[in-house]
């Protein structure tokens, strides 16, 4: 790839803080509540909705001259399942635990809100490789709150960082590490409220930081 | 039973938004006013009530593997399972076509008021979730399936309600600036959804840990421990003056259940 111009940067990296598909258009929040337990399971999280929204942006867009108004929610939707179908197929075929993990949620990016959101809003409007860049940018935005939460949930919770134990060893009889000072895991943060409650702390994070955000 | 069972841990404890989160996108979107949160809550009921059981039928008859077989015997190994997201949604969007002219037709103000919301059920993920987790959960019966929808649908809300109605009130508090709106909310719905967790021990009975201990208690000294064991029995069932005898049926039972 050259070197994108300045309002094609921008449709990356306006949805990785201003923009944030979750924490300011308020989309896609179920599947980054229920699934972000484990840091594994948010990154493969984030990396199917990055394929499934910059591929589906560009095929929305490459059609977009074609599909008659009426039906047009219904061919998102048609393309949208195809490509969730494909994601969980794959993921069924290399990745099994993980996608006993996962169980609905693979199936629920169909109606995961922010990819119809940005079919409606921008590929329905715009050329391909635009759409692919805003697809690809507003995936990467929501990845980056999946990855946080599941980050703070999986460290606080299991003391662990995908599978690898980072804070020492918890097996009473061989502590370690931080245990032997007599910290102790969370499990609270496993739990889904706690799911809620940090994203809101990233919610009032990021509104201090930029005062033009705040609603009134 | 068992629907009465699967009705209230379908409404309480495994809550689509508490549990699940399911629907999170409306369930912020709608709850600034009680009105509108009613008449979403309405919506997502009847859609859910609907569409759940009509799914179960798809899966038993069509998708399930082996489910082909009413067809003949050589269609006994398909397995279409993996059409079921595209066959699910697309139930749901002619459902919620459906849903959307009968409201148009029988009460125009309230169709007026959903405005964007009512289309937006389709891909609401609270409907399609309540039909994937039919299906993983393996559902039963057609009944049961039905309960499951409508418990579900009356679990969502509930939610939105309680929220809708937190959120009237608290536009007169002081909220601090960056938390106000949508981060306030989410919050609130963590301490709702910590709440809703209390719920969990509702079926079984109350705490199984205890169990155990008053079994063995009254075992081993039967005069003796008549108060301590009917103390611990008052604590679950409030039977006063039962005697040794039916207080270990209680037990025996609770455990065999």
């Amino acid at each position: 790839m050259g070197l994108l111009s300045k309002k094609d940067t921008k449709l990356i990296t306006d949805p990785l803080a201003d923009n944030n598909p979750i924490t300011i258009q308020v989309l896609g929040i179920c599947s980054a509540l229920a699934i972000t337990a484990e840091l594994k399971a948010s990154i493969v999280m984030a990396i199917s909705v990055i394929f499934v929204l910059g591929v589906g942006n560009v095929v929305i867009s490459l059609i977009r001259n074609i599909i008659p108004s009426k039906i047009r929610i219904i061919v998102q939707l048609v393309v949208v399942a195809a490509l969730v179908i494909i994601v969980d197929q794959v993921l069924k075929a290399f990745a099994y635990e993980l996608s006993k993990t996962l169980s609905v949620f693979v199936g629920l990016i169909i109606t995961n809100c922010i990819i119809m959101g940005r079919f409606e809003a921008f590929a329905l409007g715009n050329g391909p490789w635009r759409s692919f860049l805003d697809g690809i940018g507003n995936a990467l935005g929501y990845g980056v709150i999946l990855i946080i939460v599941g980050f703070f949930r999986e460290l606080l919770g299991s003391g662990t960082l995908l599978g690898y134990p980072v804070l020492g060893n918890p097996i009473p009889g061989e502590l370690s590490g931080l245990y032997a000072l007599g910290y102790e895991n969370n499990g609270f943060m496993l739990l889904s409220p706690m799911a809620l409650i940090v994203v809101g702390i990233i919610i009032w994070v990021q509104r201090s930081k930029n005062k033009a955000l705040i609603e009134d | 039973m068992e629907h009465i069972e699967l009705f209230f841990k379908s409404i309480f404890i495994d809550n689509m938004v508490f549990a699940t989160f399911l629907g999170m996108c409306s369930y912020l979107a709608v709850s600034k006013k009680v009105k509108t949160a009613v008449g979403l809550g309405a919506a997502v009921i009847f859609v859910l009530a609907i569409t759940v059981p009509l799914n179960w039928l798809l899966d038993q008859f069509l998708l399930q593997p082996g489910a082909l077989t009413w067809l003949g015997a050589e269609y006994a190994d398909y397995d279409l399972s993996f059409l079921s997201f595209i066959m699910f949604i697309a139930t749901i969007a002619t459902m919620v076509q459906l849903v959307e002219i009968i409201v148009e037709k029988f009460s125009p103000s309230l169709y007026n008021s959903l405005g964007i919301f009512l289309p937006l059920i389709a891909v609401n993920c609270a409907i399609l979730g309540g039909s994937l987790f039919m299906q993983s959960r393996e559902i039963a019966t057609l009944g049961l399936a039905t309960t499951y929808g409508i418990g579900s649908g009356i679990g969502w809300f509930l939610a939105i309600l309680a929220i809708a109605a937190i959120r009237e009130k608290i536009r007169y508090s002081n909220v601090p600036a960056p938390l106000r709106g949508l981060g306030i909310t989410f919050i609130i719905t963590g301490l709702m959804a910590i709440g809703f967790m209390s719920f969990g021990g509702m079926l079984t009975g109350g705490d199984d840990g205890a169990q155990p201990e008053t079994e063995t208690v009254q075992v081993q000294e039967q005069p003796e421990t008549k108060d301590i064991s009917l103390v611990e029995e008052n604590n679950k069932k409030e039977e006063d003056g039962t005697t040794d005898m039916e207080q270990k049926t209680l037990a025996n039972n609770t455990i065999n259940e």
